[in-house]
């Protein structure tokens, strides 16, 4: 939820501030996100107390529909499923919002440290990044998860906020490679200021905008790997989260029994969340580079009566003498 | 050339890494899983197996890690890794070729396939912008977010059946024995269907939106000005003047998630109970096969460097200025 200040702070001009940051809210895609993803916040808060049945509670309604008293059905033991993905929440979103942040530190020292020093070490922190790019995640993730004595909802956050900086260090090192070269940066150089003050106070606030929406990615990237793992049955533990709903509906043959209601809830939750987040992110994208925007209203009715769609990168002719069939004669 | 040496030197210390973390890690499992296969087993291990399994998994405590490293190294060399736990005594890599041939048609194949669709679409898209195609990209957003397994879920549940053209899980009849007959072939692409349009409907949403948004910041370039300046058709300005260029840093995002399409695209094997390595890492977490989930995680890694190499000389061939930097 550190989403909105951080990006609001983007621009390093002083004065309109207050102005630019009602702009990214008014973005409307960034709005969406921002609520559905306050609604998931909330509920991963109150989630335990508003759950109507305990999640691992058993009862004699076996593997029955959607109902009024157990609004996404029951499991093959009588768990209600809705206080199940309710409950699950909470695990989801700390594990994305804590690898988010453990990724993003990790990206942001790896990332403009090798930015920014050149030499020999600024290449090794790179080799760095790009192998554990280049390295499967998944698998990554499964052999080591498989060997830790004991996987709960913080050790799976851990491990994978420690395994997956790599493509915000990437995207990091190569902005502050092209800002370390601008003339406000050689300026402050000039007058001698330090290191890491030039790094904290002119390079950093420049690269608000990349953070953030790396963080952003990052979260996704966990909140789906954890779902991932938990649905093939790793560190599922006694947490829940909605992997662990889709590993109990997958061993449990919800499939064929027709008990569908047992793993599209979870499903679109995901889904939701992961919408969300990407809503975010292209908020983020579309404030750094307007041209990205959706075009709006584009199409131009001319005074012979043709339509003429407007482009960038086009000049559009709206009035033909001789013939007009050229649409965007340039 | 320069540039395709340094790429190789990389994927040689990648694939390295790779195979030192496959080193360690069997050294801090805590406990003795050697141990706990012979429990299993209940006494039906001769004793020199049972040491066999002791110098492969690395708890022959009488060596020093050196040597051991040396001796893991030498293994690898001659293709030796190890038993599988699960398929016990079949070596690691007798399972793994039972496996790979099916991810390699089935995971090869979309995501190639995933990536040009997607990549062609978004050209359209981003050409586009303003029109009726900006609709399509909250979907693809919507799409993009659902993770490779559900949407594979909800195939089975909606698609498949007792009567259903679509069978629900395997790769080939059970009934049929592998030949390289036609009735065996139209099983294998029967079954290969659902499978590989999960995949590939899961990952195209993803190039669609990048590729949009290149095409996006390509069309304002100058020299896509020019080429419209110079009376060429829109057609020939979208493919080679636009598109060629938009198309490079798609290329390289290719390669670099390329790790992270393959994960998912064995969690598609896992629900459709596909018979590639995505079912047996499945199966090997389940009976804490480690030896095979290691084997797994090595085999796919080098596979998804080669995979990583191709893309690169791709780019060679896409981009004259890396030919250029000699």
């Amino acid at each position: 939820m550190t989403v909105v200040p951080t990006t609001g702070t983007a621009t390093p001009v002083a004065a309109p501030v207050k102005r630019r940051r009602l702009r990214f809210v008014a973005n409307p895609k960034a709005t969406t996100g921002l609520v559905i993803l306050g609604f998931f916040a909330l509920i991963a808060v109150v989630g335990p107390w508003i759950a109507p049945y305990d999640p691992s509670g058993r009862s004699s309604d076996l593997l029955q529909g959607p109902s009024a008293a157990h609004w996404f059905g029951t499991t093959h033991l009588g768990q209600d499923i809705f206080s199940q993905v309710v409950v699950g929440t909470r695990s989801v979103i700390v594990v994305g919002f804590v690898a988010g942040i453990v990724a993003t530190i990790l990206s942001i020292l790896v990332g403009v440290t090798s930015g920014y020093l050149a030499g020999a070490g600024s290449e090794v922190l790179s080799a760095l990044s790009n192998v554990f790019l280049v390295l499967p995640a998944l698998p990554l993730m499964i052999i080591i998860t498989s060997t830790l004595p004991e996987t709960g909802t913080l050790t799976i956050a851990l491990v994978i906020g420690l395994t997956s900086w790599a493509w915000g260090a990437r995207v990091l090192r190569a902005q502050t490679l092209s800002l370390r070269g601008r003339d406000y940066v050689e300026a402050a150089r000039a007058t001698g200021e330090k290191t890491w003050r030039i790094i904290l106070f002119e390079i950093l606030p420049n690269l608000t905008a990349v953070i953030a929406s790396g963080f952003v990615g990052t979260v996704i990237f966990a909140v789906t790997l954890e779902i991932t793992l938990a649905f093939i049955g790793i560190g599922a533990g006694s947490d829940w989260n909605w992997g662990t709903v889709l590993y109990w509906a997958q061993s449990q043959q919800a499939l064929a029994q027709g008990a569908w209601w047992w793993f599209v809830p979870a499903g679109l939750a995901i889904a939701l969340l992961g919408t969300a987040l990407s809503l975010v992110n292209f908020g983020i994208d579309e404030f750094v580079s307007p041209r990205l925007r959706g075009g709006g209203k584009s199409n131009v009715k001319t005074a012979d009566g043709h339509t003429v769609r407007m482009r960038v990168g086009f000049t559009p002719v709206l009035a033909t003498k001789t013939r007009s069939e050229g649409r965007e004669t340039p | 050339m320069s540039y395709l040496l340094k790429r190789i030197a990389f994927y040689l210390f990648t694939a390295w890494a790779a195979i030192t973390i496959n080193f360690f890690i069997p050294r801090v499992i805590p406990g003795d899983p050697v141990q706990a296969l012979i429990t299993r087993s209940r006494g039906q291990m001769t004793s020199e197996a049972v040491q066999s399994l002791y110098v492969l998994f690395g708890l022959d405590k009488d060596a020093s890690l050196v040597e051991q490293y040396v001796d893991y190294l030498g293994q690898l060399l001659r293709g030796d890794l190890g038993l599988s736990f699960a398929h016990f005594p079949s070596p690691v890599t007798q399972v793994l070729g039972d496996g790979l041939p099916w991810t390699l048609g089935l995971v090869g194949i979309t995501t190639v396939l995933g990536f040009l669709i997607g990549t062609a679409l978004g050209t359209g898209i981003g050409w586009r912008r303003g029109s009726w195609a900006d609709a399509l990209i909250p979907v693809t957003t919507f799409v993009s977010s659902i993770p490779y397994f559900w949407l594979g879920l909800i195939a089975i549940a909606l698609l498949t059946g007792p009567d259903s053209f679509f069978p629900a899980s395997g790769a080939y009849d059970n009934g049929l024995v592998p030949n390289p007959d036609l009735e065996f072939i139209g099983s294998v692409v029967r079954h290969g269907i659902l499978p590989a349009f999960t995949i590939l409907i899961s990952s195209m949403a993803g190039w669609i939106l990048s590729m949009r948004n290149m095409m996006v910041t390509v069309a304002s370039e100058d020299y896509v000005t020019v080429a419209h300046a110079k009376g060429l058709s829109d057609r020939r300005v979208m493919v080679s003047y636009a598109a060629r260029n938009a198309l490079l840093p798609n290329v390289s995002g290719f390669a670099l998630s390329l790790g992270f399409i393959v994960g998912g695209t064995l969690l598609v094997e896992i629900v459709f109970s596909y018979p590639g390595l995505g079912l047996q890492l499945y199966q090997a977490v389940g009976a804490k096969d480690y030896p095979l989930m290691q084997g797994i995680f090595l085999i796919i890694t080098l596979s998804v460097l080669l995979a990583n190499f191709l893309a690169d000389v791709a780019y060679l061939a896409l981009d004259p200025r890396t030919r250029r930097e000699g």
